[in-house]
């Protein structure tokens, strides 16, 4: 079939191409960019909240240009304070992370890394995508609301989120909201159903499962949490619908008065809905984390020349994180009054996935011990996820105890935690990620000098920014505070916010550099003449770059080892690819 | 350094066996080599309940941590939803006598009971509307308490999800007459079944759960 699929593949108009394809590699393409552009905003979002936090009583007539009812009078309003935080919160967790890993780089790998022409259902991939996109307007659209953004945070507490007159945001803005994030569930599952079919069932001869590279393993571990978990979230985005729009009183308590009218809500309970949310919040945490450890195992392995340490625990400590983070999501509730004992029982679900990870983080070691490492900036990347996941997740040892929990919720100490393990750490991967894939996606290379300029400006501008955060959380700096001047006994740790906020800035032009670095080299960047550049074992690369319509022509590869045969003994070169059968080098 | 992949694969590889002719679904011109022993519809449609089961799941833990409230008042079920069930079991047998009626490569016996099957699914929507007007009539709306507010959502999700598998019965039927559907290639008929009996169960299990907790 493939050399007639080839002969007959007539050539497609612009359109078909590029904008209503059903490739798996433009629809990773068109998710990797709109990812981009989402991460732009929410970065400019955040870099507004560090200017507002480190000069909060400043003038800024430039902002009362720009946005006169949220800067009336040249200040910040508050509520528009709480609606950057969520909306930050909402689009870097949302539309930059989830979709990167598993939209962008998900459906550019899978079928690239397992050997396929493409994913098991294109037409409902496209659909995913286009859905996704839909969700993406519908959040932006909540910025431009009359009545504000939404101001219930990224994880949508009720009963705040479900009274529309609770804050000014909470109207059109939330409804906006809650539609985007239903879009996104929706199309969250497309892709799942997408991903788990074809890995499971579109694997080339030979490719047995425990043959897959690491990559490839994390996306199937998230898609089987995403599929489990988004669902939940859903059925709770409508029953707050219902709750806000129909009159029910799932997450509204009895007995609310707003402006002096008792509402006319009877008895339900605000907690459900912290417990559903964290359901699925947590695994999404995973969601997210999990590509970026597969991506950053395979990248590491790669540029060590080394096989990645213990591949088998690699696999069973993903599969044991995310079996785990089912059961751990009391531990974002440890203060909201749920029953103390389960207080504890949480504390110990939660504390159990240090073991996994603690096994994860000493395999990479395991792997970049005694290695020739060739420090690429997708190795420096690599390599800088791995300092980020530990800085951030040693931190969460703190944080998932519930005795110092009570100490620390709700502060700054919190806000750098999560920042480092969930947001930082995957974007590191990411650029990783897309350092080293770029010549598979675009047929050219990204500048290698100022890749390794992108990557010391943002691993010490992160650390600048965040590490400092713990000091003032210690020091009780709430988190989603306003202004924290506000406070005498925070006065006197001002200066580390203002440290904090020119760090910021520093990281945020950094990525001015990334993303010069990224459109220029789509055109003009060197080309990649070899399929292989960096000598990788996976299947992609067996594959032109940027691989054609049907990746592999004419015939699909067969699969005769494992994607780790770096530097292996008696051996011509210091890589063997899959490809190549056992049967020629015999002494494996 | 040279890229040793290409040398290689000449010679030393041995061409790649040829993909086995059918036996696996209706759309499988792509799968080639892989030794996976499910089809990737039959697990399309299990990921898909998987996803179905898990929105009510979450849905169902609500209602149970919700009914221990103080506010929580039971409401009388109207007594259609008795037949509508009935309905609904029996239309799943009718699919499940067309199923086995294109194995034994009967098919116009295959159409009838597909078509019933169809049929009787559509009059059970047309029972579970009227369900809701039989507690309109009583007074009881979607926000008069919160057990009524889970009767409507639960019976309306469920509904659409039934009116999801009403629409690929169409589809099926369609095929069938168009007689592309025979013993040796029924899968989507298979999987549309799979899908009907599910939500068949979920019914049932929905309408315990309103009935008894």
């Amino acid at each position: 079939m493939s050399e007639s699929h080839v002969a007959t593949h007539h050539e497609l108009g612009f359109a078909r191409k590029y904008i209503f394809s059903t490739d798996h590699k433009v629809i990773g393409v068109q998710y990797l960019i709109t990812a981009m552009f989402m991460a732009i905003i929410g970065g400019l979002l955040s870099m507004l909240m560090r200017y507002q936090l480190a000069w909060p009583q400043a003038l800024s007539p430039m902002m009362q240009k720009l946005f006169p009812i949220s800067y009336n009078g040249g200040v910040m309003a508050p509520e528009f304070y709480i609606s950057l935080v969520t909306m930050h919160g909402t689009i870097m967790v949302f539309f930059l992370f989830t979709a990167v890993l598993t939209g962008g780089f998900g459906n550019f790998l899978i079928p690239l890394q397992i050997g396929a022409r493409d994913m098991a259902f294109p037409f409902l991939n496209a659909l995913s995508y286009w859905v996704f996109l839909l969700s993406c307007i519908v959040i932006f659209a909540a910025l431009f609301v009359a009545s504000g953004a939404p101001m219930g945070g990224w994880t949508a507490y009720a009963p705040l989120s479900a009274i529309p007159n609770a804050a000014p945001g909470q109207a059109t803005g939330m409804t906006l909201w809650i539609t985007a994030i239903a879009l996104f569930s929706a199309s969250g599952l497309m892709g799942a159903l997408n991903y788990i079919t074809t890995i499971l069932t579109m694997r080339t001869k030979g490719l047995s499962m425990m043959r897959l590279p690491l990559t490839q393993w994390s996306l199937l571990i998230t898609s089987i949490l995403g599929l489990l978990a988004f669902p939940v979230l859903l059925g709770a985005g409508i029953l707050l619908m219902f709750d806000r729009m129909g009159g029910t009183s799932f997450f509204v308590p009895a007995g609310i008065i707003m402006g002096q009218m008792p509402l006319d809500h009877s008895g339900g309970h605000p907690l459900l809905w912290q417990h559903l949310f964290w359901f699925f919040g947590h695994p999404e945490v995973y969601i997210v984390v999990l590509p970026a450890m597969g991506m950053a195992s395979d990248i590491l392995s790669t540029f060590c020349r080394k096989p990645i340490f213990s591949y088998r625990m690699m696999v069973y400590s993903m599969v044991a994180i995310a079996v785990l983070s089912f059961v751990v999501w009391g531990h974002h509730m440890f203060v909201s009054g749920m029953n103390p004992f389960l207080g504890s029982v949480f504390t110990l679900t939660t504390l159990l996935i240090a073991v996994p990870s603690a096994v994860k983080t000493f395999n990479w070691l395991g792997t970049v011990w005694g290695a020739r490492i060739r420090f690429t900036p997708a190795a420096l990347f690599a390599i800088g996820f791995v300092s980020m996941f530990v800085s951030g997740g040693l931190s969460g040892i703190f944080l998932g105890t519930s005795a110092a929990d009570i100490q620390l919720q709700d502060t700054y100490f919190v806000v750098a935690h999560f920042h480092l393990v969930m947001a930082i750490a995957p974007l590191f991967a990411a650029f990783g990620g897309l350092y080293f894939w770029f010549p598979k996606m675009f047929g050219r290379f990204m500048n290698n000098t100022l890749g390794k300029i992108h990557f010391w400006f943002t691993f010490i501008g992160a650390y600048c920014v965040f590490f400092p955060m713990h000091v003032i959380g210690v020091g009780g700096q709430m988190r989603r505070i306003y202004d924290p001047t506000q406070y005498m006994f925070l006065q006197s740790q001002q200066v580390v916010n203002v440290f904090i906020t020119i760090s910021a800035f520093v990281l945020g032009a950094a990525q001015l550099v990334f993303l010069l670095n990224f459109f220029v080299s789509i055109f003009a960047g060197k080309r990649a003449t070899e399929r292989n550049p960096w000598h990788a074992n996976t299947l992609e690369w067996t594959a032109p770059s940027p691989p054609g319509h049907g990746n592999f022509p004419p015939e699909l590869p067969t699969v005769y080892r494992w994607p780790f045969d770096f530097s292996v003994p008696g051996e011509r070169e210091d890589f063997v690819p899959q490809t190549v059968p056992t049967t020629v080098t015999a002494r494996h | 350094m040279p890229v040793l992949t290409e040398d290689r694969r000449t010679g030393a590889v041995p061409p790649p066996p040829t993909v086995p002719p059918g036996g696996r679904g209706d759309d499988d011109s792509s799968n080639s080599g892989s030794s996976f022993p499910i089809s990737k519809g039959q697990v399309g449609v299990w990921i898909l309940l998987t996803a179905v089961i898990m929105l009510f799941a979450g849905l169902s833990s609500a209602y149970i941590v919700l009914r221990g409230v103080p506010a929580w008042q039971r409401i009388e079920l109207p007594w259609l939803l008795w037949l509508n069930t009935a309905i609904l079991l029996l239309s799943s047998v009718a699919i499940d006598i067309s199923r086995r009626a294109v194995r034994r490569n009967d098919l116009p016996s295959m159409k009838r009971w597909l078509a019933t099957g169809g049929i009787l699914g559509l009059v059970f929507l047309v029972g579970q509307l009227a369900a809701w007007r039989q507690l309109v009539a009583a007074g009881v709306y979607l926000p008069s308490t919160l057990q009524s507010g889970f009767f409507y959502i639960l019976t309306g999700l469920h509904g659409l999800h039934l009116l999801g598998g009403v629409v690929a019965l169409g589809l099926v039927l369609g095929k069938a007459i168009k007689d592309r559907l025979t013993s040796f290639n029924y899968e989507p008929l298979k999987l549309c079944a799979l899908y009907w009996h599910v939500m068949d169960a979920l019914w049932v299990y929905l309408f315990l759960l309103l009935l008894l907790l």
